[in-house]
């Protein structure tokens, strides 16, 4: 562990070095391996090609970083390319500005529509909206009856209506008169092939009666090579919003999803993991693209040397702190950085000339925690992030209902934040030893 | 014009282009050169035969040309076709009897890949062949499954065995293959929740009936079909190696082939671990389920056929 880490450490002070520039040559020989990837990941073939002609043209010429071989550098713009491509887009939902909201779920047969109907429900009910889930698949067996089930268990009512006509049905779930209307509706549509002409025909009956604000394409992150042929369909007759991938849980690659986002240019917004309701969560390009391309021992490697280039990053920090312009968003980024980094404690006291700093006695971070934390401060308003000091008791209520955790998570994590903020300056500013600190790059503390 | 709205343009026509782009190079080309065998190539790949296989298949056809067996690009494209029909099996994989009924089928696969729709299909066509088949709602976990599989009981005219929401699966399938066996009935169709392969506590649960059925009859199951959907990709391998080392599946039923996938995928699976299609699915309804015909099967791997222009059918029967 602690040679492990003094390597990291020495990774971390050597010098961004330049070893040459990648020449055609290296690109080449590395994107025959890359494309092998790509299409093991059900990546489309005419996907493929592109992207790797496009990153052909970027990488040569480009630096080689210090600690990579040209191959691996190579790796490295490729999946800085992908994650940059599906990151794209906006991935939060576009709220009406009149509730209700309306979320219609589209898909082929078995992608997942209507347990995806019911995570969103679920997600959205614990962020206090108050959900309507609309039954609007008449076709096939029980499908009413299993959203009916999944509303019970969740607790968020479910519309149906005796009739055929999907359109109907949709048309009075909007037309109800509740005492407490409800905010978004998410319908849940019959599966369908993109090439039934009078199923799409139906769809775009549906929106044009009821006006969705989103257009949810659920696609299996197992699906193959058709996978842009049946995106292209949906967007063409319905113009799609966003895309969630689903059983990513699997051993699948979910290639699928480069292919969907090449053909529509929509944002994938959610991603569902699991069988369960909670089992939804929030896209995270970096992963899928990892994901994607399956070069684990070459990403890890890669990720080590990144760390040179974070050293960038650092001194950005250091100039915030000195400013007191350090954020939450910040104070975020670090706690991820720690939690790659292992126990802060035993890195500093690698460090040369430091001995052991009472204050960060004990200072270790549980990847769960860090994972709460990110909840929390992603459901706070960028102006909170900013300044904290505005977070009074009803916003504290929101955030923690928006993050699922409670009000004391939401407090304690102001105070770590206030108590970093104090340290760093402290360190920073320097008294005494520490004074040997002022230059300190480090990111995590 | 950016990335996405050059690819978009260069991917709108890529099916129409591409099968009559391989029409016309099988038409005019006199000679295989390297866009010939690129044509190939690519189709393969678009279809989800996946790059190992694809590589093999080319690798054939090259030793072909060398040895010149193959001469013209009419020649290769027959010579494919007839190499992945072989892999294929060439007949058809008859469904596997006891011999003595009844005869016990498991139907097994992930999440939507259409267990309990062509469930109902076999039912119904194993009812008109004069069967007595009895249904088995081993699906306690998805909510409404029991539903689902109720009404497709019904559409057959098959008896129909369930216990309640999430009780023991392998008990709702011993009751079913008992009733069965007391009532002298000929075939226990028994359905199975959706299950990622690599999920190993759901692959013990699946053993689990499969013991159950194997210690009440002999033999039992006869058949454990894994449910592909045709639109899966290369992960359809992953999903037949785990089912296969867990349960010993028999044999494959291809769904969603009425869709614009090919289910190349299974062309893999077949040189890999040697499992034979036994049915394919082309729809929603009842009759959609069809025995698998390799020949047909690998000819419409290199033609473009869709549902408007008329042909819906992949196999002639
Ligand atoms: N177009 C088409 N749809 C099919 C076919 N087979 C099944 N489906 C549809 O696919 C969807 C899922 O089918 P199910 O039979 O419920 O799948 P399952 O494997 O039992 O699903 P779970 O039990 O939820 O894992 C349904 O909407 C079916 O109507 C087929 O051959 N073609
Ligand atoms: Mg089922």
């Amino acid at each position: 562990m602690l040679s492990l880490l003094s390597e990291r450490i020495q990774g971390i002070f050597k010098k961004l070095r330049s070893k040459g520039r990648l020449t055609p040559e290296d690109v080449d020989g590395a994107l025959k391996d890359i494309r092998v990837a790509l299409l093991e990941a059900d990546v489309n073939f005419r996907v493929v090609k592109d992207l790797v002609n496009r990153i052909r043209e970027r990488a040569v010429g480009q630096e080689i970083l210090e600690s990579l071989t040209p191959a691996q550098q190579v790796v490295k713009i490729v999946h800085e390319e992908l994650t940059r491509l599906m990151g794209g887009g906006e991935r939060g939902i576009n709220w009406a500005p009149q509730p209700p909201t309306v979320v219609m779920m589209v898909g082929l047969q078995g992608s997942g529509k209507t347990t995806t109907a019911a995570k969103l429900a679920a997600l959205w009910k614990k962020q206090g909206k108050r959900p309507l889930l609309v039954a609007a698949d008449v076709y096939r067996p029980a499908a009413v009856k299993q959203l009916q089930v999944l509303g019970e268990q969740i607790g968020v009512p479910v519309f149906s209506w005796e009739s055929q006509d999907p359109v109907e049905i949709c048309r009075r779930s909007l037309e109800q008169n509740l005492p407490f209307p409800p905010n978004p509706v998410i319908i849940d549509t019959a599966g369908r092939l993109h090439i039934d002409v009078p199923l799409m025909e139906e769809l775009k009956a549906i929106k044009e009666e009821i006006q969705p604000q989103e257009i949810l394409l659920v696609v299996d992150a197992m699906t193959g090579q058709d996978a842009v042929e049946v995106a292209q369909r949906f967007h063409a007759d319905l113009g799609l919003t966003g895309v969630v991938l689903t059983k990513m849980d699997g051993d699948a690659r979910g290639g699928a999803a480069l292919s969907v986002l090449a053909v529509t240019g929509c944002p994938i917004k959610f991603m569902g993991t699991g069988e369960k309701i909670g089992n939804i969560e929030i896209f995270h390009p970096d992963r899928l693209a990892s994901r994607i391309l399956g070069m684990g021992d070459v990403l890890t490697l890669i990720e080590k040397a990144q760390e040179h280039v974070e050293l960038e990053k650092a001194k950005e920090w250091h100039k915030k702190i000195q400013q007191r312009d350090f954020t939450l968003e910040d104070f975020l980024e670090q706690l991820k950085q720690m939690k790659k980094m292992g126990p802060l404690e035993e890195l500093l006291h690698l460090l040369p000339g430091l001995g052991p700093i009472k204050e960060l006695k004990g200072v270790e971070v549980d990847p769960k925690e860090v994972v709460r934390m990110e909840a929390i401060i992603q459901s706070m308003t960028p102006e909170e992030r900013r300044n904290p000091a505005i977070i009074n008791s009803s916003r504290k209520k929101r955030i923690a209902a928006g993050s699922g955790t409670r009000i004391q998570d939401v407090n304690r994590l102001l105070r770590q934040f206030e108590e970093t903020k104090k340290l760093l300056q402290v360190l920073t500013e320097g008294k005494g030893k520490k004074k040997k600190m002022k230059e300190l790059p480090f990111p995590w503390i | 014009m950016n990335f996405f709205q050059r690819l978009k343009e260069g991917l709108r026509k890529t099916r129409e282009e591409f099968s009559r782009h391989l029409e016309a190079l099988v038409g005019f080309k006199r000679e295989i050169d390297e866009e010939f065998t690129e044509g190939l190539e690519e189709a393969l790949i678009l279809a989800d035969v996946g790059l190992p296989t694809t590589q093999y298949l080319m690798e054939q056809l090259g030793q072909q040309i060398r040895a010149r067996g193959v001469r013209t690009p009419a020649e290769a494209l027959a010579y494919l076709k007839e190499e992945v029909a072989s892999l294929l099996g060439r007949e058809v994989s008859p469904l596997n009897w006891a011999p003595s009924p009844p005869t016990v089928i498991l139907m097994v696969g992930v999440n939507g890949s259409g267990k309990t729709t062509s469930l109902g299909k076999l039912a119904f066509l194993l009812a008109r062949e004069g069967k007595k088949v009895v249904v088995a709602a081993a699906d306690t976990f998805r909510a409404a499954a029991i539903d689902q599989l109720e009404v497709w009981a019904q559409r057959s005219g098959a008896a129909f065995i369930r216990h309640q929401p999430g009780a023991d699966p392998a008990a709702v399938a011993f009751d079913a293959l008992q009733a069965a066996k007391s009532r002298g009935w000929d075939v226990v169709l028994v359905d199975t929740a959706g299950r990622l392969q690599t999920k190993v506590n759901l692959m013990e649960e699946l053993k689990k009936i499969k013991r159950v059925l194997a210690k009440e009859q002999e033999g039992a199951p006869h058949e454990v079909l894994l449910v592909l959907d045709a639109t899966t990709g290369q992960n359809a391998l992953s999903q037949a190696r785990l089912f296969k080392e867990a349960v010993e599946v028999t044999g494959i039923v291809l769904t969603k082939l009425d869709g614009t996938a090919k289910g190349g995928v299974v062309v893999a699976i077949a040189r890999e671990l040697e499992l034979p299609v036994k049915f394919i699915g082309l729809g929603e309804g009842i009759e959609d389920l069809q025995p698998f015909y390799p020949r047909d099967f690998a000819e419409a791997l290199f033609t473009d056929i869709r549902p408007e222009g008329g042909e819906k059918q992949i196999c002639s029967s």
